[in-house]
């Protein structure tokens, strides 16, 4: 790819949401994943976009894919990522978050990628830091870089994202996933609904843009897209939902719910997940899976984000 | 089952709640539903009926109680699924909600698949087991309300118990709505209620034992409703027994929330006096109240306030009531002799007969989406036929339930089932 398509044309700082991003900034970093796909791709994966630059991975949250998504986008854009995971239950909330993120400054980062379990963190972090801050999850707030990712999966699947009806399905409620995919699907003209129990549908969320279902089988007739979530093991047992057989039989995506959905529809998953709770193994491993499709876009579109925020850093 | 042969009742006093409305006439049953109502059927009797000469005596439809404990499983020295549907098909009962507090507790798709094979196999009434809101009756999880409801439970319930922990009610309120669940609560705080044994006041302190006061419904229900206005969903209290409740009720109904609730025969016809002596076979939950709830609960009948009255059926032994008052267990049985005492209320003049008969069939019916309760072309042919005005003495022999635990022993009644028709099986007969 050119250096010329990253500069000016991400007018944005941080990466703290979808929320704030136009459908113009969204398209730029999809076009710049495209890029980032062919180095991906290559023996020798690797570019200088980054070189010289320090890139902080600060995890309060354990993550296995997104942080190595995160480190391997960093590298391969020549960076040096360091990877901090900082165990939730020592951390004693906003004082000592506000702490760290100043001693982490002090060590002059030029990126720092946070995921945190509560929603607006890294907001709060990103106030106190002078270098770009992406968000790799806030608690049930935003994941954006999961809605970029899942789009670049769309787009290249289907040539458009405009006009699609995207079903998203199973627990809303604690979502992050969801709310960042509502935001950006509707920002670029797709037909989002939500599909789930009212247990894990949030108050409101018919106002954010969304069709609401509490069946299964009539919120995927006519999709597109199915994008399924997952079900935490403690929500499953008559907290939220009675029973994971019960919560299988209504609202796990199986060959026959698949059915309802349009002919070729795709079936989509942020991971990982619960085989026999929220999806069936043959569909998840069968032809109209984009699963495994969706973490090679993980680090592609990782490589964008970077590359874009980098283009504002100092001497970018 | 087999299909019962046709069956023709003849020159009957047809009396309908659901359409309010009496006649005197015929009416043939074939293939377990009302086939044809009217006069001159005898001209139309098919091949091998059965003919009952009703001798103009009331034909009305089988009643539908909401609520009996039963036993089985885990209690069958106290009644079984069988014993308890005698006790019904002798009352005129023949639709029969059983409470979900057994051992184990139906509060999985199994028990109920059980129970329902259990009650055709053996029982001569229509049982429909009513399965838990909660794992274990423990009010902390919800049950598979989606599976035990595809399994054939009427509703669902924690039975005796009351759930005081509200997010747990909220989300099982929210999740039933999804599934199209009715939800039935026993409104009762377990902790005003604590060492209480009888209705607090004047009597209980004579007495020396522990009250129970009206605010242990009355919260219950209030906190009930509200969520129910913040949920949706249908819901309803199990039975009220004091006349704060009814405004509550009132409000909510006023508001047009999706909500009924049902009374106690024993609320209905009985008061705390009658416990007079410790007599423990008037402990009961809620506990029998003043005077003034019990008439109150009457005028809220007459209203259409409270939709429901149910026998509360509840069976023990000697075990669990001969035991001083304070230390006995709830309950009274109820489903043979829930008829004649609420006829009581008929014959008193404190109530009209198709009121009665309504909120002891066509209501409950309705509330559990089923078809009986009616006199009608095409509906199930549960019937009964009675003399409303008849006298006798109840005699605890006569009782089919495996417990004895009646507040009516010896008591003068009037109103005799003669015929009790399921299916158009007569499973009941006194002749």
């Amino acid at each position: 790819m050119t250096a010329s398509v990253t500069s000016p044309l991400f007018p944005h700082r941080h990466l703290l949401g979808i929320e704030g991003l136009s459908a113009r900034d969204i398209t730029i970093l999809l076009d710049m994943a495209e890029d980032a796909i062919e180095v991906s791709r290559q023996v020798e994966k690797k570019k200088s976009t980054l070189r010289g630059r320090t890139q902080i991975n600060l995890f309060f949250e354990a993550s296995t894919r997104t942080q190595a998504s995160f480190e391997l986008a960093g590298k391969r854009l020549g960076a040096d990522v360091m990877n901090m995971s900082v165990a939730s239950s020592s951390i004693k909330k906003g004082e000592t978050l506000i702490d760290t993120a100043m001693t982490l400054n002090a060590m002059r980062p030029d990126l720092i990628v946070v995921r945190h379990h509560a929603a607006g963190a890294v907001h709060l972090l990103a106030r106190k830091v002078d270098c770009s801050v992406i968000n790799a999850g806030d608690g049930a707030h935003e994941h954006p870089t999961q809605a970029l990712l899942d789009a670049l999966t769309i787009r290249r699947n289907k040539g458009r994202i405009h006009g699609l009806v995207v079903a998203i399905c199973g627990d809303i409620l604690h979502s992050r996933v969801a709310r960042s995919n509502i935001i950006l699907l509707n920002a670029l003209g797709a037909a989002v609904r939500v599909i789930g129990p009212s247990t894990l549908l949030p108050p409101g969320i018919e106002r954010m843009g969304v069709e609401v279902f509490t069946d299964m089988k009539k919120g995927l007739t006519g999709a597109d897209i199915v994008m399924m979530l997952r079900l935490q093991r403690e929500r499953m047992n008559g907290s939220f939902v009675p029973s994971v057989k019960e919560y299988f039989r209504y609202f796990g995506l199986d060959a026959e719910k698949l059915a309802y959905a349009m002919p070729g529809a795709l079936v989509m998953h942020p991971g990982p997940m619960n085989r026999g709770v929220e999806i069936a193994s043959d569909v998840a491993d069968g032809a109209q899976s984009l699963i495994r499709e969706q973490v090679e876009m993980g680090v592609a579109l990782r490589m964008a984000v970077l590359e874009a925020l980098a283009s504002h850093l100092p001497n970018g | 089952m087999s299909i019962a042969p046709p069956l023709l009742v003849l020159d009957a006093r047809l009396v309908d709640p659901a359409t309010g409305t009496e006649r005197m006439g015929d009416l043939l049953a074939v293939d377990g539903v009302i086939a044809a109502i009217g006069t001159g059927l005898s001209g139309a009797c098919p091949a091998g009926a059965r003919i009952v000469d009703a001798r103009g005596r009331m034909l009305a439809p089988g009643l539908v109680d909401m609520r009996a404990f039963v036993g089985e499983p885990g209690a069958e020295h106290r009644e079984t699924l069988a014993s308890a549907s005698r006790a019904a098909a002798a009352g005129g009962v023949t639709t029969v909600v059983c409470m979900p507090d057994t051992n184990p507790p139906i509060d999985d798709p199994a028990v109920v698949d059980y129970l329902v094979r259990r009650a055709r196999d053996t029982a001569v009434v229509r049982l429909i087991p009513a399965a838990a809101l909660t794992k274990g009756l423990a009010g902390r999880e919800m049950t598979e309300l989606g599976l035990l409801r595809e399994a054939g439970a009427a509703y669902f319930t924690d039975g005796a118990k009351s759930i005081t922990n509200a997010q747990v009610l909220r989300r099982a309120f929210t999740y039933a709505r999804d599934v199209g669940a009715l939800i039935v609560h026993h409104c009762e705080d377990p902790d005003l209620v604590g060492d209480g044994v009888m209705n607090e006041g004047e009597l209980a302190s004579r007495l020396g034992l522990h009250g129970i006061p009206r605010e242990a419904e009355t919260i219950m229900l209030e906190r009930d409703l509200r969520l129910v206005r913040l949920t949706g969903g249908r819901y309803h209290a199990a039975m009220v027994s004091c006349a704060d409740s009814i405004a509550v009720i009132a409000r909510a109904k006023s508001e047009g929330l999706d909500v009924t609730c049902g009374v106690s025969i024993n609320s209905l016809t009985l008061n705390e006096n009658d416990i007079g002596p410790y007599r423990t076979f008037l402990k009961l939950s809620p506990p029998l109240r003043h005077e003034d709830d019990r008439i109150a609960m009457v005028e809220a009948l007459a209203e259409g306030l409270i939709d429901v009255v149910v026998s509360d059926h509840n069976p023990q032994d000697v075990e669990t009531k001969r035991v001083p008052f304070a230390e006995c267990a709830d309950g009274a049985i109820g489903l043979q002799t829930m008829l004649a005492a609420g006829l009581r209320l008929v014959h008193n003049g404190e109530i009209g007969l198709m009121t009665l008969l309504r909120a002891l069939s066509t209501r409950p019916a309705d509330i559990l989406g089923l078809p009986q309760g009616r006199l009608a072309v095409g509906a199930p042919a549960d019937l009964i036929l009675l003399d409303p005005d008849e006298p006798f003495v109840l005699d605890v022999a006569d009782l089919h339930s495996k417990s004895k635990n009646t507040p009516l022993e010896g008591a003068r009644l009037q109103g005799r089932v003669h015929m009790t028709i399921v299916e158009g099986r007569v499973v009941h007969d006194i002749a």
